[in-house]
């Protein structure tokens, strides 16, 4: 497992060229390079509104760049490359949770969408985000840090070699920042790699991140 | 992955999605009833308000059942992806490798379960309240199963391009009911021919050709605007 690190590690898993993107009339950001190799973490800072969620969102397809590729081992990435879509997981602001379904339910149909997956890995993977006793209670119940643990339980599953987050540590308590912390960690360690836009330090061992500010 | 398993996961996906706007519908229950109550309120306004004659009712009674079963998708559409929108659903379901036309179509599948096929099953009783001759009826009921599907479907076009915009109610009704007209033209027209002895059966393959335009090609243009939407 720990092979590939060592030979990819030079070479980007994913790299994104020229990047530039208007919101409205105002430019949020333009010859924007990056490049993530395998067991990197990239954290996009900023000040609000400097576009870190639509970086994120174009890295994930959901938004066109104005200009620009991402490319993906070496491949440029189409919209909508299903591949490259199978690849990736994405927890954006919003955690795709719905209130009147239950953790389980949550993440069944989540997951349904996009590979298959056993129902004793579903218990195991909300068990990885300490919410093993609400599997089964409605949704609304929860807080909203444990909603937020339910959208991040993605991330353990089926595999993606790429996680794109967007503040992953917002309305988690200390206990839930350590547990998402160690869920990327153990993503980096494998040889995954990950991006997300975080206004606290995200204190991940130094020589695996490394940063981006979009403000300059 | 193979061809065949990966055709199995998306039926699987399908299902799932399905199931999961079944469970919500029924979870929610409230709304669920809405669209149905509309549609019997607004077809007993009609004895009140005009005339409790008959004949008269009978001439005008297809015509009434099709428009309040319209206003009732119309009113029930708005719901289809407009909270999946606020919660972060819809990006996952577009993140999804797999084609978004088909995962769209379980979502219009689920919304037509829930809203089309009870004014289905209410629309007899509504007949007999509304004097529909006895001829006439089951054509009625034929009309509005070809139809309804079709209001569903075409109904989801207007609803992907409008769910980014907050207050996108009225503008809906203005994009979508424009296109609701055929359908109504040709089942309301079939009611009234088949209650005069005529046949109706080019009516009802124009309708049953309605369904299988809008199946293949509303689901394209729902999957193209909701990925306008989220941009």
């Amino acid at each position: 497992m720990n092979q590939p690190i060592l030979t990819e590690a030079t070479e980007p898993m994913l790299a994104a060229t020229g990047l530039a993107c208007f919101r409205g009339d105002r430019l949020l950001f333009e010859n924007l390079d990056l490049g993530v190799a395998a067991g990197q973490a990239l954290q996009v800072r900023g000040p609000n509104g400097c576009g870190k969620t639509t970086l994120l969102r174009i890295l994930c397809c959901l938004t066109t760049p104005e200009e620009g590729t991402i490319s993906w081992y070496g491949r440029t990435v189409g919209s909508r490359d299903p591949d490259y879509l199978r690849d990736l997981r994405y927890v954006g602001h919003a955690d795709g949770v719905k209130l009147a379904l239950t953790p389980r339910e949550n993440l069944r149909v989540a997951m349904a969408l996009d590979t298959r997956v056993e129902e004793a890995a579903l218990e195991s993977a909300l068990a990885d985000v300490a919410l093993e006793d609400f599997m089964d209670v409605p949704c609304q119940t929860l807080s909203a840090g444990q909603r937020r643990r339910v959208g991040l339980a993605r991330l353990v599953l089926g595999g993606p070699r790429l996680w794109l987050l967007d503040e992953p540590f917002t309305s988690l308590d200390a206990a839930g920042g350590d547990i998402v912390r160690g869920l990327i960690e153990g993503h980096l360690q494998r040889g995954g790699c990950a991006v997300l836009t975080s206004h606290q330090p995200i204190r991940i061992d130094a020589a695996r991140s490394t940063s981006i500010d979009l403000a300059t | 992955m193979n061809d065949r398993a990966q055709n199995h996961s998306l039926g699987h996906a399908f299902l799932v999605l399905l199931k999961r706007d079944l469970l919500l519908a029924v979870r929610n229950r409230g709304e669920l009833a809405n669209p149905l109550l509309f549609y019997f309120i607004v077809a007993t306004l009609f004895p009140l308000g005009v005339t409790s004659d008959p004949q008269t009712l009978a001439t005008m009674a297809a015509g009434v059942l099709w428009i309040a079963a319209l206003l009732a998708t119309l009113l029930s559409l708005d719901n289809l992806f407009r909270s999946d929108f606020d919660d972060g659903s819809l990006e996952l379901i577009m993140l999804s490798p797999y084609p978004s036309t088909v995962l769209v179509l379980a979502k219009v599948l689920a919304h037509w379960l829930v809203t089309g096929l009870p004014l289905l099953l209410a629309t007899p009783l509504l007949a007999v309240l509304m004097a529909v001759p006895d001829d006439a009826r089951g054509t009625l009921w034929l009309t509005l199963a070809l139809g309804t599907p079709v209001l569903s479907l075409v109904g989801a076009i207007g609803v992907a391009l409008t769910v980014g915009l907050r207050r996108g109610g009225a503008l809906l009704s203005l994009l979508i009911l424009p296109l609701y007209v055929p359908v109504l033209i040709f089942g309301a027209n079939a009611v009234g021919a088949s209650a005069a002895g005529l046949p109706v059966t080019g009516q009802l393959y124009m309708l049953s050709a309605f369904l299988i335009l809008a199946l293949s090609l509303a689901p394209l243009a729902t999957a193209a605007a909701l990925r306008i939407s989220i941009d």
